[in-house]
C-alpha cells in the first residue's frame, strides 16, 4: 500500500491520457463488436471480432498462419537488408564522388519514382514465381530511402572537414570513412528505418503475386473464398508485424544515436 | 572547350549505353527471351497502345482512382489532423487507436476491398484513401502544431466560431506544408494504385503491364514499364513545382 502511494505521484501525469486513448480503443472495438452483432453490416465483409480472435488463435496454433507469418518476415527482412547494403553502396559512390553524381544522377532520379510494385511483371518474367523475384523487388522498392539518406548525410558534411582531410592528405576512402560516415549516420539510420516499412509493403505484394507461401498470398485466398474473419486475422498479423518492427528499429535507432543528445 | 559541350551530355551517357546494350543483347544472344526486349521493339508497342487510344485511357483510369483516392484520403486526414492538432485532449484520445492502425501495410487492405466492391475503380479508390489518409493526418498534425500561438490567440478574442477559426487563421496558416504533405500523398497515391493494378484489380497500367507479362510480350511490358516511369516522373515534378509556387507565394524562403 506504501509503495503504491509513493509510486503514484510519478505515474500521475502518464495515467490519465492513457486512460482516455485505451477508452477510445475499447470504445471502437465495442462498436465493431455491437456493428457485427447487431447485423448493422454484413458479417461477409466484416467477422465479429470473436470470430478475427477465433481465426488467428486457430491460425497460428495449427500452424498455417504462424508460417506464413514467419515466411513474410523472413523476406522482409532479407529484403530489407539487400536494400540497405545497395542504397549504402550506392549512396556512398554518389554521396562522395561529384563524378557519379554526374554522370548518374539523373538516371536514378528518372527510376525513382518508378513504384516498385512496377517492377513486378518484369521481375517474375526474370526469375520466374520464387523466393528470389520477391527478394529483388524488395530490394529495388526498399533501396531508395537509404540512397537519399546516403547521399544527403554525405553531401553535407561541413566543407571546413572537407578541407581537413585534403591539407592531412587523408586517402579518400579513409576521409569517407572517418569523416563522411558519421556526419551520416542519422540520415542513413532515417533512411533504413523507412526502408523497413517499404519491406513489409512490397513483400505483402510480391507474395500476392507469386503465390509463395505468406501472409500476401494467404490473404488474397481468404477473400477468394470469402472466409471474412480469417482475411482480419491477416490484416491483425500484418498490423502486429509493422507495428513490433517500427517500434524495435525506432528502439535501435534512438540508441544508435545516443551519443547526438550529448 | 571540349568539356563544355560534352558536360550536358554526361547524364545521358548512362542511359543511351544501357539502350544499347539491351538492344544488342535482345538481336543477338536473347532474341528468344521472354523478359528482355529491344527498345526499339518496345518502342514499336508503345506507339502501338498509343495509336489504338489503350494508353490514354488506362493510363486515365489510373490517375482518376488514384486522384479520387487522394481527394478523399486528404480531406480526411487534414479534417482529423486539424482537429487532433489543436486539441491536444483529442491527440492524447486517440494516440493509441491511430498508433496501431497505422502500421497496418496499405496493401493488406486489397484483398479486403475486393470483398467488398469486387473489382473496378471504387476498390482501387477505398486502398489509396486508406494509404494516403495517414501521412496527411500526421503532417497536417504536426504542422498545425507549429501554427504561432498567438494566431491561435487571435482567434479566441475574436470569438470567432469554429469554422471561421478554420477558415481565416489555422488553414493560411498551414497551407505551404499542406502542400508539401500532398506532394508526398501524390506519390503514394500513384504507387498504390499502380500496386492495386498489379496485384488485383483488372484494370489501368498495372494491370495492362501484367497481361503482358502473361502473355510473354517483353516489348509490350518494357512499354508500360517505361511509360509508368514517365508517368510517375511527369506527376511528381509537376507536385514539386506546385509546391514551390505555393510555398513562395505563402511567403517561405525557397527550399
Amino acid at each position: 500500500m506504501k509503495k503504491a502511494m509513493t509510486l503514484f505521484p510519478l505515474r500521475a501525469p502518464w495515467v490519465p491520457g492513457a486512460m482516455e486513448s485505451l477508452g477510445v480503443l475499447g470504445l471502437l472495438l465495442g462498436l465493431w463488436w455491437m456493428a457485427t452483432d447487431s447485423a448493422w453490416v454484413s458479417r461477409a465483409f466484416v467477422p465479429s471480432p470473436e470470430a478475427t480472435w477465433a481465426s488467428l488463435q486457430r491460425g497460428l496454433l495449427s500452424g498455417d498462419l504462424a508460417v506464413q507469418t514467419l515466411g513474410t518476415v523472413r523476406r522482409m527482412l532479407v529484403g530489407w537488408g539487400l536494400a540497405c547494403l545497395a542504397g549504402m553502396g550506392l549512396g556512398a559512390l554518389i554521396g562522395s564522388s561529384a563524378t557519379a553524381r554526374a554522370w548518374l544522377g539523373t538516371t536514378l532520379e528518372f527510376i525513382r519514382p518508378l513504384p516498385a510494385s512496377a517492377t513486378l511483371p518484369l521481375a517474375i518474367s526474370l526469375f520466374g514465381l520464387s523466393d528470389a523475384m520477391i527478394l529483388s523487388v524488395v530490394a529495388f522498392g526498399a533501396m531508395w530511402t537509404v540512397l537519399l539518406g546516403t547521399v544527403h548525410g554525405l553531401t553535407t558534411v561541413n566543407a571546413r572537414l572537407g578541407e581537413v582531410a585534403q591539407a592531412l592528405q587523408i586517402p579518400r576512402l579513409h576521409a569517407l570513412w572517418k569523416i563522411g560516415l558519421p556526419n551520416a549516420v542519422p540520415d542513413i539510420l532515417s533512411g533504413v528505418r523507412l526502408a523497413l516499412t517499404v519491406s513489409l509493403i512490397v513483400t505483402v505484394v510480391g507474395e500476392m503475386a507469386a503465390s509463395q507461401a505468406g501472409l500476401g498470398a494467404a490473404l488474397l485466398q481468404s477473400a477468394r473464398a470469402f472466409r471474412a474473419s480469417d482475411l482480419y486475422a491477416g490484416i491483425v498479423l500484418l498490423g502486429v508485424i509493422g507495428f513490433a518492427t517500427n517500434a524495435l528499429i525506432a528502439a535501435a535507432e534512438r540508441h544508435l544515436l545516443r551519443w547526438q543528445r550529448r | 572547350m571540349g568539356r563544355s559541350i560534352t558536360r550536358p551530355m554526361r547524364p545521358l551517357a548512362v542511359p543511351a549505353l544501357l539502350l544499347a546494350c539491351l538492344e544488342f543483347w535482345a538481336r543477338t544472344a536473347g532474341a528468344s527471351s521472354e523478359a528482355i526486349a529491344a527498345p526499339s521493339a518496345a518502342l514499336r508497342a508503345f506507339a502501338q497502345s498509343l495509336s489504338d487510344g489503350s494508353l490514354l485511357s488506362t493510363t486515365a483510369f489510373t490517375l482518376l482512382s488514384a486522384g479520387l483516392g487522394l481527394a478523399i484520403g486528404s480531406v480526411a486526414g487534414i479534417l482529423v489532423g486539424v482537429t487532433l492538432g489543436l486539441s491536444q485532449r483529442a491527440a492524447r484520445a486517440g494516440f493509441v487507436t491511430i498508433e496501431l492502425l497505422r502500421p497496418v501495410p496499405s496493401v493488406a487492405l486489397i484483398p479486403l476491398a475486393m470483398l467488398v466492391f469486387g473489382f473496378g475503380l471504387q476498390m482501387e479508390t477505398a486502398v489509396v484513401a486508406f494509404a494516403t489518409f495517414w501521412p496527411m493526418l500526421v503532417m497536417t498534425q504536426a504542422a498545425v502544431r507549429q501554427v504561432h500561438p498567438r494566431l491561435l490567440e487571435v482567434a479566441l478574442v475574436l470569438e470567432m466560431a469554429p469554422v471561421r477559426r478554420f477558415t481565416s487563421i489555422v488553414l493560411p496558416a498551414i497551407v505551404a506544408r499542406l502542400f508539401v504533405a500532398l506532394r508526398l500523398g501524390v506519390a503514394v497515391a500513384l504507387v498504390v494504385a499502380v500496386t492495386v493494378e498489379i496485384s488485383a484489380n483488372p484494370h489501368g497500367m498495372g494491370y495492362a503491364m501484367s497481361v503482358a507479362q502473361q502473355s510473354l510480350d517483353p516489348a509490350t511490358m518494357w512499354a508500360w514499364l517505361f511509360w509508368i516511369a514517365v508517368v510517375g516522373f511527369a506527376v511528381n515534378e509537376l507536385m514539386s513545382r506546385l509546391q514551390g509556387a505555393v510555398a513562395f507565394r505563402m511567403g517561405e524562403t525557397a527550399r
